[in-house]
Order: structure tokens, then C-alpha cells, then sequence
């Protein structure tokens, strides 16, 4: 019997991907929990944590922050996905015209930096010279306006609001791929059945999209607990007005790298991260083990 | 590789090496003025080049927000600059305490600046000096003048007398009483709480006590800036809770706000933007009752150092010599008016808003922002929470009392006064 040689390309064809992922992602990674466990004096153990969830001065910061950043997360789950979701139903329909057009002008945001958005935006909104106020004026409705980046209740939908203006066009091509690739005798076997309409797009396409559904909200997810730039762009890093648009992000990047007079604490900074990356972990286990495993797939 | 190859290489280097030691050393500053671009490049830069042409001077600012942590990463990574611009007090101090900071008390400028004006750069005990003082900046309110003519108002001395004026342009109509707003936060505590603050604390006299722990931020010296901020609310633009701090500077040199709650720095911003469409005037913190001393603040607010690990240590000493030299005083105060020289040196200032800013010093007691020195070492840091309070009582989300016993509780969690 003939020994099986050993396969070496299998090693040399990962060994790229697999040295450059774990220089610039697996060592910082576990570079981080590492730091999270050390304090100026030395190694600290679990003490970080019991800082952060213990000691109201910081519980009370992080428990504000992961609040905001769950109610930043349910802004996109209840409006960007349906969105998207209808906008996809919509472009996919044969009878609409310059579908090209509307499909380039809803995603050309996402590519757009959050620093682009986010002063856009706060400019349009501006109550000085804002064209907000005036296009209200216009309608009649401008008792309707109010300074809504800088009101504590409404500061956090509106920069949510906005940031699923921007990345609207994720879900929406991803979407419009999957219904794409349903096949037409799928959808004529349907007509056959006399379903069609509202009805064919419950009963069939919709439960042949939902593993695409499935892949945004994780996307999503992800995306909306390691958010930043938009908040910090637009509201600055003390997230105000008064930690109204605190998040996870902002709350780490103020701990770590300091913010004017306070000096940067690596330790907590650390601890915080670590706390954003469990709280992905969780939420992505979750998904995989929960939700993707039950998912059905169809093979056409 | 190949052995001539290798060779070659080598040659090259050796050659680029040598032929960098005959080119000039280039010192590159850090700093957060990225509004002195212009004046640095075209001013001050090539009056140092003209004595010394062996050395060549990059002036590299960062987003004034952004600096701290910018500096600290790069003082870390290895990769920031020659020459450091120093904030005051404990964020230099802490770099200072790390290396970073080179000590410049032998420097011979030193000689030039006073014991105060140094205090901002030096270690508790007052032992080392690692930066060079470089100017401190006055609070204040600029006003439009040609509105206050136009509407025959007088500047107020006194807090009812400020009030009055508020009500009189609101009345008329024509003007938006105040320009500020909420969005950044800090100009609510550092144009609003420490510019009219020190009136109420005294100064020097309230600052101290409250780092020696004989006064608390609940007693009424500390609590009334917050209850006339509260009252500011009625005279800021419509929607100033998202109005920022470029907002506030863009309404008042349109010409559509009367009053801005001010730093002296404003005047190098506002005077080429106005462009002469309208004259400004300027006037101290309003007393509470007619008579009372004045007090200003008269904030040491940049610095000069040299970055530890510099590898052209004798060319940066050469420069921050030069900067502490009345020279540098003269040339900084007059291309920068608003930003006065701490030498001891006589500067003679051309510009009529910054002469009148530092005349207050003569009539008025100077002090420095209360929450600087000492009180902001540790976590919940007093100045941010301070920024936080105070743009919470303008936009009436917290009473003054609240925010006072906020902080103070914040700062009991941490600061323990050494009891003298």
C-alpha cells in the first residue's frame, strides 16, 4: 500500500491568508483580552470588569451605552431591512423602467465616507441653514422642525435614521440578488397554482430569501455594535447632547485614547473592547447555532 | 538575491546616509493651531530660517479635538514629531512623567518667564520645566459694535446691567442676542462657566481653595455660573441645542448675533472674516453688583516642548530657545493677536481688540480655568464633566444645584484635598 503523500499546496495556499489574518487580526485580538486584564500596577485579573460593571461611575456609562447601541440596532432592524426588503421587491419587477438608475442612486451612499454623511446631514438638518427647516416652511409644517441632533430624545433615531439612509443599499442589493436568483419555473409553477401577487411574494419568494434576510441582520448587527465614526463625526466624542448618542464605540474610544483633559486608560479601553467583542460573539453565536441551523435551503 | 545586488544596496545606503548629514536637519512640530498654518509657514517659520538656515522647521497641526489622542499614539508608535505643543497642565505633565517630554529647565529663554507663567509646564515641586511657555488666551465677550450703536446700548459692567442689554437687543428684534450653542459642549464650559465664573469665586482665591478642599463646587460661589447660565438660554438662537461651535462664529461675523461669549484667539478668526463690515468691541465678565473686583480668566494655554526622543535634540533646543526669545513674543503676539506672549519681554500689540483684552489684566484680577490643574487627574475627569454640566443647565436639562452636586460627587469618588 502506497503511503498518501503529504499535500503540501493545501498549507502553502492557506499560508498567506492565514499569516496575514493572524498578524493583523488574531494577535491584536488576543493582544487586547491580554491588555484587559493588566492595570497600572500590574496584573489585575477580572478587576477591569467588576470596575465596569460594578462601580457606578462606569456601569452607569456602559450600561447607557450598550442601551443606545441596542436601540441603534432595533432603528436598523425595523427600518433599514424592510426597506431594503421593498425596494429589492420592487426592482426586481420586470415592469419597472430605469431600474439601473434607481438601484445606483439608493447604494451610491454606502460607499460614501461617514464623514461626507455626517456633515451633510448636519448641515441639512441645521436650524440656521439647514434646508430642513425651510422645505417644512414651505409645506406649512414648520412648527414641525426642531433642533433634532441637539435634543437628548430624538438625537439618537435621527443619527440611526441616518445612517440607514446610507447603508439602505446593502440590504437592498443583497436582497435583490436572491430574488434574482429564484428561477422562473419556481415562480411559474406558482402562477400555476393560482398564486400571484402579494400572495406569490409571501408564500414564495419571501421564504426563499430569508437566508439572504438572515446574512444582512447579522451584517447589521455586527456593523451596529462596532459603529463609531458616524456618531463620533457628527456629535463628537463625548456623544452628546448629554450621552444621548453614547455608544459602545465612542464610549471605548473616549476610555482608551482619552478625550482633552482626561488621559487615556488602555486597561479599561481594553476591557470595554473586550466587553463589545463577547457582546458580537453572543449575538453572531446566536444567529449560527439558533437561527442559520434552521433555516431551510432550497436547491433548485 | 544576488550578490552585486546586494552590494549595491548596501552602497546606496551608506551613500543616502552620508548625503543626509550635509542636508539641513528638518524639525517637525507638532500641534493642534491647525487655524496658524498660514501664519506659522509665512511668518514665523522664516524668521527662524533666516538666522538658521542649517535647520528647516515643518509646522504639522492635528484637529484641535483629535490632538491628545493623536500625540499619545504617536509618542508611543515612535513616529511623532520634534517639537511637541504642549496643552497646560496635567495632559504635558503626564507625558513629561512618561519620557516623552524632554526637561528644558537649563534652557537659557527660561530666564525670561515668570514663575506663573511657567506653572502650567513644570512638575508639582516646581523642579522641572518641559516646556516653553508660549501664550495664554482671555475670556470675554466680543460684541458688534456698529449693532450696539445702531440700538444705543452701552456695555454692561454688571451682570443686571448684561441682562438689560440681552433684553433690549431680543426686544428689538434685529439681532440674535447671543451666539452659542450646545452641540460641542465645551464652549458652554469654557466661554460660558469659566468665563464669567471666576467673577463669582473670586479667581485665584476660589480655585485654590477648592483643590485644598476648604470649598466644594455646591457652595454658592460655585453653583451661581450655572444659575446665570441657565438664564443665557432665552437669549441663544433658535435651535441652538444643535448649533455648533463654527455655527456660533459664522452668525456672529454675518453680522447676525450682537454678543459672543468669547476667547481672546476669536479675534485672529473673526477680524479678516469680517472684513471691516461691521467694528467689534469687547467687554470683561459682568461683576455681580456694581463695584466688585474684576476677575478674568487669564488661561496659560500653550506651550512649547521638545519630544524626548528626537533624534536632533541640539537643533530643537536652538528652536525653542528662539521661541522663548522676545523676538518670538513680538512676531507670535502681533500675527496671532489674540494669543498673548507670557514673556517677560516688553510686546508692543498693533491690534486695537487684543489691546483692549489685555488691558483687563491690568484692571482685573487674572486667574486660570479652575478645573486645569490638579482637579482633572482622575476618572470622572472634572473639565468634561464640566462640559457635560454646563451644556445641560444652558439647555435646562439639569438645574445648577444637580450639576454641582454631580460634580462634586464625581470629584469626591477620586480627589482627596490634601488637607492643609
Amino acid at each position: 500500500m502506497t503511503k498518501r503523500p503529504i499535500r503540501w499546496h493545501i498549507a502553502v495556499f492557506l499560508a498567506p491568508a492565514v499569516l496575514v489574518y493572524t498578524a493583523i487580526m488574531i494577535i491584536p485580538l488576543f493582544g487586547t483580552l491580554n491588555l484587559a486584564l493588566y492595570g497600572e500596577e500590574g496584573f489585575r485579573g477580572l478587576r477591569n470588569f467588576r470596575t465596569l460593571l460594578g462601580d457606578p461611575l462606569w456601569s452607569d456609562a456602559f450600561w447607557n451605552a450598550l442601551g443606545n447601541n441596542v436601540w441603534f440596532f432595533v432603528i436598523h432592524m425595523l427600518v433599514q431591512n424592510p426597506i431594503g426588503i421593498l425596494l429589492a421587491a420592487l426592482l426586481s419587477s420586470p415592469r419597472l423602467r430605469l431600474a439601473a438608475v434607481y438601484r445606483t442612486a439608493i447604494f451610491v451612499p454606502t460607499i460614501l465616507s461617514f464623514v461626507i454623511v455626517g456633515f451633510v446631514w448636519k448641515l441639512i438638518l441645521s436650524p440656521l441653514w439647514g434646508i430642513a427647516p425651510s422645505m417644512l416652511d414651505a409645506v406649512g409644517l414648520r412648527g414641525l422642525f426642531a433642533p433634532w441632533l441637539g435634543q437628548e430624545g430624538s438625537a439618537l433615531t435621527t443619527l440611526a435614521l441616518i445612517s440607514v439612509w446610507q447603508f439602505v443599499g446593502i440590504p437592498m442589493m443583497l436582497i435583490y440578488a436572491a430574488l434574482l436568483s429564484i428561477p422562473d419555473e419556481v415562480l411559474e409553477a406558482a402562477e400555476m397554482d393560482g398564486i400571484t401577487g402579494w400572495s406569490r411574494f409571501w408564500k414564495v419568494q419571501l421564504p426563499l430569501i430569508l437566508p439572504a434576510i438572515g446574512i444582512i441582520s447579522i451584517l447589521t448587527f455586527v456593523g451596529n455594535f462596532n459603529a463609531f465614526d458616524l456618531i463620533y463625526v457628527s456629535q463628537g466624542a463625548l456623544a452628546g447632547p448629554d450621552f444621548a448618542t453614547d455608544i459602545l464605540g465612542t464610549f471605548l474610544y473616549r476610555t482608551f485614547f482619552g478625550f482633552q483633559l482626561q488621559l487615556g486608560d488602555p486597561h479599561m479601553g481594553a476591557a470595554i473592547a473586550t466587553a463589545m467583542f463577547l457582546i458580537i460573539l453572543v449575538g453572531v453565536c446566536l444567529y449560527l447555532f439558533g437561527i442559520q441551523t434552521r433555516l431551510r435551503r432550497y436547491q433548485f | 538575491m544576488t550578490r552585486p545586488f546586494r552590494l549595491a544596496l548596501l552602497t546606496t545606503t551608506l551613500l543616502a546616509g552620508a548625503a543626509q548629514a550635509q542636508e539641513p536637519v528638518t524639525l517637525t512640530i507638532e500641534s493642534w493651531r491647525n487655524d496658524d498654518l498660514a501664519i506659522w509657514n509665512d511668518v514665523i517659520i522664516p524668521a527662524f530660517e533666516a538666522q538658521h538656515p542649517d535647520i528647516n522647521v515643518e509646522f504639522a497641526p492635528t484637529a484641535p479635538a483629535e490632538y491628545n489622542a493623536a500625540l499619545n499614539s504617536k509618542l508611543q508608535a515612535g513616529s511623532a514629531g520634534d517639537i511637541i505643543t504642549c496643552r497646560p497642565f496635567d495632559a504635558s505633565l503626564e507625558l513629561f512623567n512618561n519620557g516623552q517630554l524632554a526637561d528644558l529647565s537649563d534652557l537659557p529663554a527660561m530666564a525670561n518667564f515668570s514663575d506663573v507663567a511657567k506653572s502650567a509646564w513644570q512638575t508639582d515641586d516646581a523642579s522641572a520645566t518641559f516646556c516653553v511657555p508660549m501664550a495664554s488666551v482671555i475670556h470675554g465677550f466680543i460684541y458688534n459694535r456698529t449693532a450696539f450703536e445702531e440700538l444705543g446700548l452701552e456695555e454692561p459692567t454688571t451682570v443686571d446691567e448684561f441682562f438689560a442689554v440681552l433684553d433690549a437687543i431680543q426686544e428689538d428684534g434685529t439681532y440674535i442676542p447671543m451666539a452659542m450653542g450646545t452641540n460641542d459642549q465645551w464652549e458652554a464650559a469654557t466661554m460660558g462657566y469659566q468665563n464669567i465664573g471666576p467673577n463669582y469665586w473670586k479667581g485665584e482665591e476660589g480655585r485654590q481653595a477648592l483643590i485644598s478642599g476648604t470649598q466644594k463646587l455646591t457652595d454658592p460661589q460655585w453653583v451661581q455660573p450655572y444659575e446665570q447660565l441657565a438664564r443665557w438660554k432665552d437669549y441663544l438662537g433658535d435651535g441652538f441645542e444643535a448649533q455648533t461651535y463654527p455655527d456660533s462664529q459664522n452668525l456672529f461675523t454675518l453680522g447676525r448675533a450682537a454678543i459672543f461669549p468669547a476667547g481672546s484667539w476669536e479675534i485672529s478668526v473673526f477680524t479678516p472674516q469680517i472684513a471691516g463690515a461691521f467694528e467689534m468691541g469687547a467687554f470683561p465678565p459682568p461683576v455681580p453688583a456694581e463695584g466688585d473686583t474684576c476677575y478674568i480668566s487669564d488661561h496659560t494655554d500653550i506651550g512649547i516642548g521638545m519630544n524626548a526622543a528626537t533624534p536632533n535634540p541640539e537643533a530643537a533646543r536652538t528652536f525653542l530657545d528662539w521661541v522663548g526669545s522676545p523676538e518670538f513674543a513680538n512676531l507670535y503676539g502681533n500675527a496671532l493677536p489674540g494669543f498673548f506672549p507670557l514673556s517677560n519681554a516688553e510686546v508692543t500689540l498693533e491690534d486695537p481688540l487684543a489691546q483692549e483684552f489685555i488691558s483687563w489684566r491690568d484692571e482685573c484680577e487674572s486667574t486660570i480655568r479652575s478645573t486645569y490643574a490638579i482637579l482633572s487627574r482622575g476618572t470622572p475627569n472634572l473639565e468634561n464633566e464640566t462640559w457635560n454640566a454646563s451644556a445641560n443647565v444652558i439647555r435646562g436639562t439639569e438645574t445648577p444645584a444637580d450639576a454641582a452636586a454631580r460634580l462634586q460627587q464625581g470629584l469626591d469618588s477620586w480627589y482627596t484635598p490634601a488637607q492643609q
